[in-house]
């Protein structure tokens, strides 16, 4: 049992991987990349990793792959570009993924270690891989790499914000929204200045500045200063 | 099964990554082959650390998750950046960043 599903999921995970390297459409080579996460999501369930299986579905599946295919329908997917480059650069690029499979299955596969031939222990702990286990390690021995891995997400997604944002205003051929409600109120409005009582879109309302008291004139002549304001008018 | 057949698995995944990530010229989907080459990595990491019977693994495997949410949400950024500013988006164009 245990090996036709390892074969069947790792096949699975080979085909997709090989999918999303080789379909032209953009789209579909995202949904090929669902398909092969989902297959080692199942290789890990196999390794009695059911936490990090979980979290593959949920994580990757669930969030990564939603943010692709956003992304992917928003700029427009299409075909990839045909640049420069031609068969001889591909076929060069092909090859280096040849000799790359080539070493490291050496590398992988004739290092001689013992361990490799066997599956691991049989006499797992029934807390292997399981979210006790695994909090545990988290917030014992891997605290540090905890906190540094959550202060990474924190700058990523301040980046991504601070990236993705809109900086250069109205673009070229674009339209500016405006109401027609903006075009009726008295200049200023909305302002900081409105906010400290200098302007009152009300007519005959009160305008100028909120004066102390009469019975405040003991105190120092805070209020004096001149000068320009942070909006250029004179007080 | 042994662990050598999950290693195997592994490294098919992590050539087919890196050949995709030479070979394709959208930058979204250089972004998708690179991927690929982490969760080979993350499948190498699980089953070591099943043939070492070791939980320890697993938390390596969420820290190589964490980052490449990372790595997507500032890729992706980027990507959309460069879709908005109408530059040429292919991988050979891209020559610089500057906004």
């Amino acid at each position: 049992m245990d090996e036709i599903l390892f074969f069947v999921a790792g096949i699975a995970a080979i085909l997709a991987a090989a999918g999303t390297v080789f379909l032209r459409n953009p789209f579909y080579a995202v949904l090929s990349l669902v398909v092969h996460l989902l297959a080692l999501s199942l290789l890990f369930l196999l390794l009695y990793a059911q936490f990090v299986a979980v979290v593959q579905v949920m994580v990757y599946v669930g969030a990564v792959m939603v943010l692709y295919v956003f992304v992917n329908a928003y700029v427009g997917g299409g075909t990839e570009p045909q640049g420069g480059g031609g068969p001889t650069l591909k076929m060069f690029s092909y090859a280096i993924a040849v000799t790359l499979i080539v070493t490291i299955g050496i590398a992988v596969l004739g290092t001689g270690l013992q361990a490799i031939d066997g599956s691991g222990p049989d006499d797992l702990p029934a807390s292997f891989g399981s979210p006790g286990s695994i909090g545990k390690l988290l917030l014992t021995t891997f605290l540090l790499p905890f906190e540094a891995a959550s202060f990474l997400l924190l700058v990523a997604a301040i980046g991504a914000v601070v990236l993705a944002r809109r900086r250069r205003g109205v673009l070229p051929g674009e339209e500016r929204m405006v109401a027609a409600l903006d075009l009726l109120a008295p200049t200023g409005t909305g302002s900081m200045r409105e906010g400290v009582g200098a302007i009152n879109p009300t007519p005959g309302g009160f305008t100028g500045r909120i004066t102390p008291s009469t019975g405040a004139s003991s105190l120092p002549a805070s209020d004096d200063r001149t000068g320009d304001d942070s909006e250029g008018g004179s007080r | 099964m042994s662990t050598g057949w999950y290693l195997a698995v592994s490294a098919i995944v992590f050539a087919i990554g890196a050949a995709g990530v030479a070979t394709r010229r959208n930058p979204l989907l250089v972004l998708v082959c690179l991927e690929l080459m982490l969760n080979a990595g993350n499948l190498a990491i699980v089953a070591f650390a099943r043939m070492h019977g070791a939980t320890e693994g697993h938390v390596f495997a969420l820290v190589v998750m964490v980052v490449a949410a990372a790595e997507v949400a500032v890729g992706l950024g980027v990507v959309v950046a460069l879709y908005r500013n109408r530059v040429p988006v292919d991988v050979d164009e891209l020559r610089e960043l500057h906004g």
